[in-house]
């Protein structure tokens, strides 16, 4: 199992597999740990990450890309940021798949707008034909 | 990933336990092994344990969610029991439909439940 330790301010990781998914889960348990948020923040994290490095499996091209998880320090607080990147087929509409429900691979529709529900801050970029790139961040209070 | 799955009987009824960190394919093949067992014991419910999963994304609560149909579908109940708080808020948040998935604090009030739920059948 990979962990944060506490040099590691950042850690990236690649993802190819379903196999990844578990690394993604337990580095971001790990760095949420660290940051000291709470359970249910370091859950909602985790479950974010999870959807996010799920996405890059099932959409990407071939099913790769890379994650990054990196440790934030604010002034009073710290947290956590995650940037999941694939050099996939992209997104042409952003509006369509932020919406609850909608689905090209026949899952439940939630991955990316329940994401932005369970993270304090979530951004998407992503063109048609130019691949993906979400980040999330979740803050101790 | 574990080979054999654990799912312990008792009675007319089975104990499914889940935890750690699963991979997608193991909580698949749970979920067969389950179906397959409920109709080949005939067991009137079942109980699914799930306070040893830290994490529940949407594709775990989906598979979770058609295990309960299926049994159903084979004539037993499922209940799942022991979800932790801050996993059942994630999931609240993150929209999963659970409506119909019957739920219970803990192994044993599930276990109350579904001799309940035989008292109402037998009636």
């Amino acid at each position: 199992m990979m962990s944060l330790s506490t040099e590691d301010a950042l850690l990236t990781m690649t993802i190819n597999g379903e196999a990844d998914l578990l690394r993604v889960r337990s580095t971001l348990r790990a760095a949420a740990q660290y940051a000291g948020l709470s359970l249910t923040a370091e859950t909602k994290l985790v479950t974010a990450g999870s959807e996010l490095a799920r996405n890059i499996v099932r959409y990407a091209t071939h099913g790769q890309g890379m994650a990054s998880i990196e440790r934030l320090e604010g002034s009073s607080r710290r947290g956590v940021r995650a940037v999941f990147s694939d050099t996939g087929p992209g997104i042409a509409d952003l509006d369509e798949v932020m919406r609850d429900g909608f689905s090209t691979g026949g899952s439940l529709g939630l991955g990316l707008p329940g994401s932005r529900r369970l993270v304090d801050e979530f951004s998407i970029d992503s063109a048609a034909g130019g691949g993906t790139t979400v980040t999330i961040e979740q803050w101790a209070r | 990933m574990p080979d054999d799955v654990p799912i312990i009987r008792m009675g007319q009824n089975l104990l499914v336990t889940l935890q750690g960190n699963l991979e997608d394919t193991t909580v698949e093949q749970i979920e067969r092994a389950v179906t397959r067992e409920v109709a080949r014991t005939r067991a009137t419910g079942v109980l699914v344990d799930v306070n040893g999963l830290s994490m529940v994304d949407s594709f775990v609560a989906r598979v979770i969610a058609r295990l309960v149909a299926m049994v159903r579908l084979l004539g037993a109940q499922a209940t799942i029991v022991g979800l932790q708080p801050a996993v059942a808020i994630t999931l609240v948040e993150l929209g999963v439909p659970m409506a119909h998935v019957r739920t219970a604090l803990n192994a044993e009030q599930g276990m109350a439940r579904l001799r309940g739920s035989h008292d109402e059948l037998v009636d």
